[in-house]
């Protein structure tokens, strides 16, 4: 037993924790200081992670190996980490549109990066399901956070329903992998995998599992519920389950397929491209007719789980290559802080819930000039444009899934369907661009003032997006490092 | 630092600082703009000047780690190839700079795209790492489009925009795939090129014929959309139609010219064998922009249209000179890159100066404007006279030169024939009639009052490139000198050996006759 191992998870339990109690003994117009604790709280366990001590600097297994510490888990608490301050600081801004509760608010956005952090050392079955109920429960009040608005509570229902559904189906994954192989743990599970990628049954199993994550990061066939939800929800929710929500999907995902089963990965590798190029399809083709800012970026969302996929696919590849991860890792970091920028902007510049159109965003330029750059860039980063994060990560993706194209031909279709994707989500990123830049239909042209912490967010995220475009170094580095443990 | 980093960085640093001036800061917008790009090309010319002609290897190389683990850095380095359209670029941006004056809304992201576009098309011909190459064309392609939909004219705005930002990215994306599928082909774990280059010419690492057989046609083809290679060559007339004319200008002028500078730097040393059997495939293509094009070119009405048809058919010169895979048809195709670039962005540069004053470019409303213009329509007439290859300007040089190289190959001869008639009958044709229709006959009363460039400073940007075709065409041998050095590696690579013919070439006297001098060469020891 090795609880040392824990002490970054109990300490961002401990925080939701002490969030919920200081609401009772703060008066009301302080609540928005709450906030700004939880954010330095959070800033300080980063830091921690970075500087050799605490949880991060340390590797091995706790509770009987359900529980692990290593470069990959590593590297997903540090994104989970920058995700919930970045999303703290736009729930901040957000906070004066609910009726009640902020700091319930707050301590439930804290709880579920606890949720995201255990998902991050998820070792066993059992530790992934806790964990991803422990997020999705979560988002379940996040989402419908806004009680007195009809949409976002249907969006909570939506979600309610759907996530429910997902879950039986992974529990009962789970059950029938446990049913007949006796093993939860992944590393256990790895060593008879193999022997059981014949039986239906486990196959079964392994594919539920496989479709409750789907639902998670919302790849094709399991996307309907994203728009309506991303539309309907607070901003700041959105964005938590743009980033936090999908990249903890993922996170799951890698580690039940490459540590957990690979010998079935290895064998879906055809199943696993045609996933990908379908997700890519639809998000971006279903993306083109929106309206909606919100419902726009979660269309898009789909489509970024669509590239991401490529990652899994090349990593199932016959190369057995974890370049694969590596450009997974790489692209959630840059995709981090893009669509945070995005919905942080949204935040600020739609006030108005029941209208946040496209076309809201005319004159943007002049009410702020920081926001409408912000937002520009970030819909550049997105459609992958240099010298931004997206670019490089495109790359990344692409290149992993070219470099395993000599030995299945799919991959060379799965190629090109990217390209066909990438090429159709310019039209509609370029027409957010366009809306800021050049509407002339703009009705209020009043500047818009950000606050100090308004503006520390937004060049945060602008600093993320450049950084990790010019200087891909130092993160390709620690995402390959962390990729390494999904390889055999 | 090397001076190719300064060539290409002075404007791009403008471009930062030109974020933080307030955008009603329009004298200074202006001249950080000029003065940049000034800088640029002052910087070129001494390149061009100090470049040792016949030296082995790169010139002013610098070489930067970038990121390591994939064997990324920012190197950069001239040879004969790219010496010339560096060269050329920078002047063109200059140029462009200065044309810019008709540009009345939103001044200071229109300079600050511009800049961004002369200095990434900068970085990008100097670049040495495939990857950089293809990062710093992408920086400098996309401002392209966002130009076209904001500061474009015409009807047919929207659609251009939308047309030219479809081809284009695919383009571009086809030409990415290909390039990362030879890094990963090649296994080297680098995208330095010289170091690839080095590492292919083993026998035992050299791709396999598949292998290049895969490659190639996404390079030709993604390259191709990029140089409006025919069939894919749509997106040109009418997007250069609807740009604003400093746009067009760099756009056909520089940044048209990536695609090819890529076939000839990357995909021939890399891919020789492949090279070799596309051969027929890239001569038809390019007889289908020489004919097609320049026949589309002939029904024009509208002058913009006009010269972007046109634009497009001396492609298919490039791209029959780099069919011809030796050593004449090779330097042919580099020289008229560089020549076309100043004709391009001449051309547009005066149908610029002509809307923003007359406000149309319909051929059948225009008329007599030699007389009112003396200086605009003398320059158009020059411009006119070098697209239909007068010698005595730079592009007679190039086409008379890939003319020679082509006919050298047995195979391609009738592609040759085709392609002189194409050159001296169809083109001379458009041009003299649009010379006819804009310059000469009756005067409309309504062009009485139209200024002419009124001083030298309008005058500059077009006296420059002017003299770029003037230098390059009297003296060629200023440029196919270096080159012919740089190409002569390329050729038993590409499974031809240097004839005895071209060793003569390298080594003749130029003095303005050189394509004479090749002709005799040729004629008296065939093939």
């Amino acid at each position: 037993m090795n609880a040392s191992l824990i002490s970054l998870e109990i300490s961002v339990l401990g925080l939701g924790l002490v969030l919920m109690l200081a609401d009772v003994f703060m008066p009301a117009e302080r609540r928005r200081f709450l906030g700004y604790a939880a954010i330095a709280a959070l800033a300080g366990l980063l830091l921690l992670s970075f500087s050799g001590l605490g949880s991060c600097s340390l590797t091995g297994t706790a509770f009987h190996g359900m529980f692990v510490n290593d470069a990959l888990s590593v590297f997903f608490k540090r994104f989970f980490l920058i995700a919930a301050i970045l999303v703290l600081f736009i729930a901040v801004e957000f906070s004066g549109r609910f009726a009640g509760g902020v700091s319930e608010y707050y301590s439930l956005i804290v709880f579920a990066l606890a949720g995201m952090l255990f998902a991050a050392s998820a070792n066993d079955f059992t530790m992934l399901f806790v964990s991803i109920e422990l997020i999705t429960i979560t988002f379940y009040v996040l989402t419908s956070f806004q009680r007195q608005r009809l949409t976002s509570l249907e969006a909570g229902v939506k979600y309610l329903i759907l996530g429910g559904l997902s879950s039986a189906f992974m529990v009962f994954g789970i059950a029938l992998i446990w049913g007949t192989t006796g093993r939860l743990n992944f590393n256990e599970l790895a060593a008879v995998a193999a022997q059981h990628a014949g039986q239906q049954l486990f196959l079964l199993g392994v594919l539920l599992v496989v479709v409750g994550l789907g639902f998670k990061i919302a790849a094709f066939p399991f996307q309907i519920w994203a728009p309506d939800v991303y539309q309907g929800a607070p901003t700041p929710t959105t964005a938590f389950l743009a980033v936090g929500s999908k990249a903890a999907g993922f996170a799951l995902l890698l580690r039940v397929l490459f540590t957990a089963v690979p010998a079935v990965a290895f064998q879906w590798v055809n199943v696993l491209i045609v996933i990908s190029a379908i997700t890519i399809l639809y998000g971006n083709l279903c993306a083109i007719p929106q309206r909606n800012l919100k419902r726009l970026l979660g269309y898009s969302s789909i489509a970024h789980a669509g590239y991401l996929l490529l990652g899994v696919a090349a990593l199932a590849g016959p190369g057995r290559s974890t370049d694969g991860g590596a450009a997974i890792l790489y692209y959630l970091a840059g995709y981090l802080f893009t669509v945070l920028a995005a919905f942080a902007v949204i935040t600020l510049v739609v006030q108005d819930a029941d209208n946040e159109e496209v076309s809201i965003l005319a004159g943007l330029h002049q009410r702020s000039p920081l926001l409408a750059a912000t937002l520009t860039i970030a819909m550049a980063s997105l459609a992958g444009i240099p010298p931004l994060a997206g670019f490089f990560g495109k790359f990344l993706l692409l290149k992993a899934v070219i470099a395993q194209g000599g030995a299945n031909s799919g991959y060379y279709c799965l190629t090109f369907t990217a390209l066909a994707g990438v090429v159709i989500s310019m039209y509609y990123y370029f027409g957010v661009i366009r809306a800021v830049y050049f509407s002339k239909e703009a009705t209020d042209l009043s500047p818009i003032t950000l606050s100090a912490p308004a503006k520390l967010c937004v060049w945060i995220c602008l600093a993320g997006i450049f950084g990790l475009g010019l200087f891909p170094g130092p993160v390709l580095n620690l995402a390959a490092e962390a990729a390494k443990v999904l390889g055999n | 630092m090397s001076i190719l980093t300064y060539i290409s960085g002075w404007p791009l640093l403008a471009a930062l600082v030109l974020v933080l001036v307030p955008g009603n800061y329009r004298v200074i917008i202006r001249s950080v703009a000029l003065l940049a790009t000034f800088i640029s090309m002052a910087l070129a010319v001494d390149m061009f000047c100090n470049f040792q002609t016949g030296q082995n290897g790169f010139q002013f190389e610098q070489q930067i780690p970038w990121v390591q683990s994939l064997g990324i850095s920012y190197h950069v380095g001239v040879d004969g190839l790219n010496v010339g359209l560096i060269l050329m670029g920078a002047v063109v941006g200059f140029a462009a700079t200065c044309c810019s004056w008709e540009i009345q809304k939103r001044e200071k992201e229109f300079y600050i795209l511009l800049l961004l576009m002369t200095g990434g098309i900068l970085g990008a011909f100097a670049s040495l790492d495939l990857f950089c190459f293809y990062f710093l064309h992408e920086l400098a392609l996309v401002p392209t489009f966002i130009m076209i939909g904001v500061w474009g004219r015409g009807e047919r705005k929207n659609y251009a925009t939308f047309q030219i930002t479809l081809y284009l990215s695919v383009g571009a994306l086809i030409a990415l795939i290909g390039l990362i599928a030879l890094y990963v082909q090649l296994g080297a774990h680098t995208f330095d090129l010289p170091a690839l280059i080095t590492y292919a010419k083993d026998p035992q690492h050299a791709l396999a014929v598949q292998a290049q057989n895969f490659i190639f046609p996404l390079l030709l083809f993604g390259f191709g959309i990029l140089v409006s290679l025919w069939p894919f060559h749509s997106w040109a007339p009418l997007g250069y139609g609807s740009a604003p004319s400093p746009t067009a200008m760099l756009h056909a002028g520089v940044l048209k010219k990536f695609g090819l500078y890529g076939l000839i730097r990357i995909a021939l040393p890399l891919l020789p064998d492949a090279a070799k059997s596309w051969v027929p495939v890239i001569a038809w293509l390019a007889i289908g922009n020489i004919l097609y094009v320049g026949w589309v070119a002939m029904r024009q009405r509208n002058l913009n249209l006009l010269i972007g048809n046109s634009s497009v058919a001396h492609m298919g010169f490039i791209f029959l000179g780099i069919a011809s895979l030796n050593l004449i048809g090779l330097t042919g195709a580099v020289l008229i890159m560089v020549a076309h670039g100043f004709l391009a962005a001449l051309s547009f540069g005066l149908s610029g100066y002509l809307y923003s004053n007359a406000g149309t470019l319909e051929m059948s409303e225009l008329g007599g404007l030699c007389r009112k213009l003396p200086f605009i329509g003398t320059a158009l007439l020059m411009a006119a006279m070098a697209g239909c290859g007068l010698p005595g300007f730079a592009n007679f040089a190039g086409e008379a030169t890939v003319f020679f190289g082509v006919w050298s190959r047995p195979a391609l001869h009738l592609t040759t024939v085709l392609a002189v008639w194409g050159a001296l009958v169809i083109g001379g044709v458009y041009m003299t009639r649009m010379v006819r229709q804009v310059l000469h006959g009756p005067l409309p009363e309504r062009w009485n009052q139209l200024p002419d460039a009124a001083n030298l400073w309008r005058r500059l940007p077009y006296l420059l490139l002017l003299a770029g075709l003037l230098v390059f065409g009297c003296w060629p041998k200023l440029l196919t000198d270096k080159i012919a050095h740089d190409m002569q590696p390329l050729i038993p690579v590409a499974g031809n050996t240097v004839s005895v013919v071209e060793h003569k070439f390298v080594a003749a006297p130029g003095d303005g006759r050189a394509p004479l001098a090749i002709a005799e060469f040729t004629l008296n020891t065939p093939d």
